[in-house]
């Protein structure tokens, strides 16, 4: 069976001050993946003379190998390229081991619009469990690929996908001495990356609204550090926080009404919480010591943050009202930027270790902690919005670059970007695009 | 008040001629009140720290009384304190170490006479390294408080 499916996306062109070079998501993967799901797929056949901007069945592939669940058969072992029902030969795929079989094709509109259409096999059993036709215009065709591949992930994982969403990072050039520091929001494989945010004063902490309508963000630009809030919409721009001494960390609470901040007015860096219409700020923290790093437990009940009450950083949790505060971690010298996993069942925060900075998780349950990276100079992680993949930002070669790993540190690959540092990634909290109408 | 002027300059002239001999310069000559070591001194706009440490060290503190030798002698000086990190740990924690630091060196030139309303502190984490290699030598030159006084 095959439904209609239309996509209504429209370009990033309001907001978009420029359309800088797209990051390339490199070879380096350091784990296998052939651990995952054995699936086949058959480049898309293409009906016609016109050729697509996209290869849709390679970003597709891309996007399963990266979610450490997959493992793309070769396509030398492909027995047959099929693009039709009709031509698929179920034991010839049980014969290379595949268990999953992806086919399509895509053809120009005489309107100009490409139509694609896939349909993704159980080999074993021999039955469709998908099948659908997409109608859209060529520069969404990416889009397109990364739906298809929430698709794949759902039907054979039974969980969401997180192919559709987006990251937002920082970059930093030197460009003849000049420092130029930008904030960008990218797809998920970190292609088409639009500019939100240019300064020659750096710019941290991004931090996405629950809608994925805005960004909240630390910024220097007045020569110390103030908050602002800023719309992916209409580019409209908010000051939030410009209080004497630090103004930092915000993270939206899940409902969108409250952000948590750091400010340090008061004589010492302590979490804040203000209401987002009403600018009230109330005071959570009330310690002599560092605290920092606010994040929401995703039912808004509590808080968790860095604290070094005890001598060295730590991630302690309290009530959303400042009230019960509880320490979490207990293994290491330095744990920090804890931010739960979207079931909040785990937390992922940055874990010294001899000297080393890893990215971990803790399992809240049993209070384990997992570590999933052996760089020494991670940070920043980020859950997907299906908590199965983790984004951060590493050094590699003397360069900050970004890199995903599985949430079962299974599959890493190091995102390459063509220009400059890139660091403070954040993973958009849903996992669709953002749409708009102009 | 004249009295206790008095006596301060009395002081200093006392530790400028022990200052003074090894530099050849005639005994009991200063410059506005600080000794020719500290006057040298006046010339390191930089104190360094441990990791993960806002301590101030014996050689950091030497450099802190020369500034504030300095402004006790120019009432209008004001000065600037900024403190940094190296890049290693999460950005936030640093911003907030960075401000430690910082306020350390403001204590310490309250503490040494200059008033609170001359010092303005600010940080600024691990965002503005001097030396942007990733090893011990370059991390420790990051670690820093700048003066900045005018």
């Amino acid at each position: 069976m095959v439904r209609r499916v239309g996509l209504l996306l429209v370009a990033w062109g309001v907001i978009a001050c420029s359309q800088t070079a797209q990051a390339v998501l490199t070879i380096e993967i350091t784990q296998s993946a052939d651990v995952g799901l054995p699936i086949a797929i058959v480049p898309f056949a293409l009906q016609g003379k016109d050729k697509p901007a996209h290869d849709v069945a390679a970003v597709v592939e891309a996007d399963l190998a990266r979610s450490g669940r997959f493992a793309p058969v070769p396509r030398k072992h492909f027995l047959g390229t099929p693009h039709e029902d009709k031509d698929v030969v179920f034991k010839d795929w049980r014969r290379i081991k595949a268990e999953a079989l992806l086919i399509g094709k895509k053809k120009k509109l005489p309107n100009g619009q490409w139509q694609v259409e896939f349909r993704l096999y159980d080999v074993f059993k021999g039955k469709q469990l998908a099948g659908y036709i997409f109608r859209v215009d060529e520069n969404a065709l990416r889009a397109t690929a990364h739906q298809i591949s929430d698709v794949v992930y759902e039907r054979l994982t039974g969980e969401p996908g997180a192919f559709s969403s987006r990251i937002a990072y920082v970059t930093k050039e030197t460009l003849k001495k000049r420092n130029v520091y930008k904030l960008q929001v990218a797809d998920s494989d970190g292609y088409g990356p639009v500019t939100i945010v240019k300064s020659p004063e750096p710019l941290l902490s991004p931090a996405w609204s629950p809608d994925g309508g805005r960004l909240a963000y630390v910024s220097f630009e007045e020569q110390r550090s103030m908050v602002y809030a800023q719309s992916l919409v209409d580019g409209k721009r908010e000051k939030l926080a410009e209080f004497t001494g630090i103004n930092g960390a915000p993270a939206w609470s899940p409902d969108g009404k409250r952000l948590a901040l750091t400010l340090s007015r008061d004589g010492n860096p302590e979490i804040y919480v203000m209401d987002a219409a009403s600018k009230r700020l109330t005071r959570l923290t009330k310690n002599y010591a560092i605290d920092t790093e606010p994040a929401w437990s995703p039912d808004g009940r509590h808080i968790i943050f860095t604290s070094d009450r005890a001598g060295q950083p730590q991630i302690y949790r309290m009530d959303a009202d400042g009230g019960d505060v509880t320490r979490l971690t207990f293994e290491g010298s330095y744990n920090a930027r804890a931010s739960y996993a979207p079931d909040g069942a785990t937390l992922t925060l940055v874990s010294r270790n001899g000297g080393a900075y890893h990215i971990a998780i803790l399992h809240l349950a049993n209070n384990l902690l997992q570590v999933l990276t052996d760089t020494p100079l991670d940070e920043s992680p980020s859950f997907a919005p299906n908590g199965r993949m983790v984004l951060y930002a590493t050094e590699v070669r003397g360069g900050g670059v970004l890199a995903s790993v599985s949430a079962d540190g299974r599959v890493r690959q190091v995102f390459k970007f063509e220009q400059g540092d890139v660091r403070e990634p954040a993973w958009s909290p849903s996992n669709q695009p953002l749409q708009y109408t102009e | 008040m004249r009295k206790k002027a008095w006596v301060l300059l009395a002081a200093l002239a006392v530790l400028g001629v022990a200052g003074c001999q090894t530099t050849g310069v005639p005994s009991g000559a200063e410059t506005g009140g600080l000794t020719n070591a500290q006057v040298a001194l006046l010339a390191e706009q930089r104190v360094y720290f441990d990791f993960d440490s806002s301590t101030i060290s014996g050689e950091s503190r030497a450099i802190i009384e020369a500034h504030a030798a300095d402004m006790r002698g120019r009432g209008r000086a004001t000065v600037a304190l900024e403190g940094h990190c190296d890049e290693r740990g999460t950005r936030e924690y640093n911003l907030a170490l960075g401000e430690r630091r910082a306020q350390a060196v403001a204590r310490l030139f309250r503490a040494l006479g200059v008033s609170a309303n001359r010092i303005t502190t600010v940080s600024y984490g691990e965002e503005k390294p001097v030396a942007l290699e990733h090893n011990e030598a370059a991390w420790r030159q990051n670690r820093r408080v700048e003066i900045i006084k005018r």
